[in-house]
């Protein structure tokens, strides 16, 4: 069909020749099949809290229905102020350092949007969440992906960094804990790769929309390490801490020019946030420690389980350390992770996500995530050993 | 709490290998954890959660509020325990407000409950007044829905 040709070249070549994600291949075909259980599932299998709907509901009833100020409801940012500055030891300026966005991934374009001129170059960390390269691409960056590593907890690493970075990188993009290896960085590592932001100038945007969610020891913004408030982005959001991912609600926390920039994208594009998902937030941020900290005990003891079942069934490991994801290697089976993932789905009804959707070093491994109920889990875990055994 | 007693409470037949992998404990402890807890009458009982509704039961459940005078000796403990010895009496708190006492009482029937609270726990020297309602519907007991179903609306991959 020679119309459809002409169009497909009337495409933004950028746009037109970055692939789907893969993820997107495969929940077309999970989607077609009976009785599968899912580890692929990168959201909260916990409902939002009753309250936080409920006052939603109320909201609606009260008529917020209308477009908020560009930034977010002050009252929502003052809030977030004191939130953040609670939890990740930074303060910020509610009426000119925090800007309220349509998910962490509305925040992360604009970020890269009002910082990046063509050409210029971000580095950025594999396996990561699978819009990062995408993004950079949609506002005119050159992707630099630095490896992580099992072997070393998937963390990274400033020699890692070092080997990539040339005078003409802008920005560094940091995800811990991460998604899809549930990695997470420590205060000494983190320090590490402070230092080398600050020699080379950089960027910082780091996206730390797993924060509330670390098994073994609380997390660590690089936000509040010295002389990095000033060269980085915030971004957090409420979908994985109080399960809300349908309301589409994040904030990104900065100084404020880049608040500025970043808000000029917004308004010209998204305008605000939804004015019922920020009600939702306020309400949200009412008793973070009761709703987040009960999900986190449950999140816990799943890890522990999925943990101790990958060791009983010999199948290799790194322990999870936050987030929701196991990322096994699956590399001794002599399969690309696709086919692995296929095969377990065919075989066993059992969804995992390929590690190549989260970067080409992604492979030889699978996602696991344990934000599904404990029968789901033990069941999956069942067939799994199962299916290994046959491989 | 103990994070063992709260996955006992969820689900008292989890079995100990289970508990063991979501704890990060060996079996041995875990038993031991459990027999030191019924031990000591913290754990006093495993029970099923049932949604007495679906089973057509020849029942009815009264809540009945009970005004007693305390006693010189013991204060509000002799009668409270005296009044929950009744087998009929499934519950019993004793409560702040206008009432002293709150009793979950069963029967098979209205008339047998009337009975009980006449004839029973009335005449109880100490009980000054009672006050007694019928449970219509059960919403929700022990923390569990009765009658909505949980389902999930999340798509079955998502990044």
């Amino acid at each position: 069909m020679s119309g459809s040709l002409s169009l497909r070249n009337r495409i933004n070549t950028v746009v037109r020749d970055i692939p789907r994600s893969g993820i997107r291949d495969f929940f077309d075909i999970v989607s077609t099949m009976k009785d599968v259980i899912s580890l692929g599932i990168g959201e909260p299998d916990f409902d939002t809290p009753w309250h936080v709907r409920e006052s939603t509901v109320f909201a609606l009833e009260r008529g917020a229905t209308h477009y908020t100020s560009n930034l977010g409801y002050l009252e929502l940012r003052k809030a977030l102020s004191k939130y953040v500055s609670q939890n990740f030891g930074a303060e910020y300026n509610p009426e000119s350092e925090i800007l309220v966005t349509v998910g962490v991934s509305e925040a992360l374009d604009l970020a890269l949007r009002a910082l990046i001129n063509p050409g210029e170059e971000v580095l950025y960390h594999e396996p990561c969440y699978v819009s990062y390269r995408a993004t950079i691409l949609f506002a005119g960056g050159v992707p630099l992906a630095v490896e992580t590593k099992a072997e070393n907890g998937f963390r990274l690493t400033r020699a890692m960094l070092e080997a990539k970075c040339t005078p003409k990188t802008k920005v560094l993009m940091l995800n811990f804990p991460n998604n899809p290896t549930g990695a997470i960085m420590s205060r000494q590592d983190l320090e590490d790769i402070a230092a080398f932001a600050r020699e080379r100038d950089l960027i910082v945007i780091t996206d730390e929309i797993y924060a509330e969610l670390t098994y073994d020891t609380p997390h660590t913004s690089i936000v509040s390490l010295a002389g990095l408030k000033d060269r980085t982005i915030f971004l957090h959001g409420f979908s994985k801490a109080w399960a809300m991912t349908g309301f589409r609600l994040g904030y990104a926390c900065g100084p404020a020019e880049l608040i500025e920039a970043m808000m000029k994208v917004h308004q010209y594009t998204m305008l605000c946030a939804s004015s019922l998902a920020q009600k939702a937030a306020i309400e949200a941020l009412t008793r973070p420690d009761i709703d987040v900290g009960e999900m986190v005990a449950e999140y816990r003891r799943r890890r522990n389980y999925i943990a101790s079942a990958f060791a009983e069934m010999g199948l290799e490991c790194h322990r999870p350390l936050g987030a929701f994801y196991a990322f096994p290697s699956v590399a001794k089976f002599k399969l690309p992770a696709k086919d692995f993932a296929m095969k377990l789905l065919h075989e066993e009804k059992v969804a995992v996500v390929p590690g190549t959707a989260f970067g080409e070093c992604g492979e030889g491994f699978v996602r696991c995530a344990y934000a599904t109920n404990l029968d789901n889990i033990k069941e999956a875990m069942v067939r799994l050993k199962r299916f290994i055994g046959k491989l | 709490m103990d994070e063992l007693l709260k996955l006992l409470q969820v689900n008292a037949l989890e079995s100990r290998e289970n508990l063991a992998r979501l704890l990060n404990l060996t079996v041995v402890e875990v038993d031991q954890r459990i027999a030191e807890y019924e031990k000591r009458g913290v754990i006093r009982g495993y029970q099923a959660v049932l949604n007495e509704d679906q089973l057509d039961l020849n029942k009815v459940t009264a809540v009945i509020e009970v005004k007693v005078t305390p006693s010189r000796e013991g204060g509000f403990n002799p009668i409270a325990e005296r009044i929950s010895r009744f087998p009929e009496v499934r519950s019993a708190y004793l409560m702040s407000g206008a009432h002293d006492l709150l009793l979950f009482v069963e029967g098979r029937n209205l008339r047998e409950v009337a009975a009980f609270v006449s004839e029973r726990l009335s005449p109880l020297e100490g009980v000054l007044s009672t006050s007694t309602h019928f449970m219509l519907k059960t919403y929700k007991r022990l923390g569990v829905l009765m009658h909505q179903e949980t389902t999930d609306e999340r798509l079955s991959v998502t990044p």
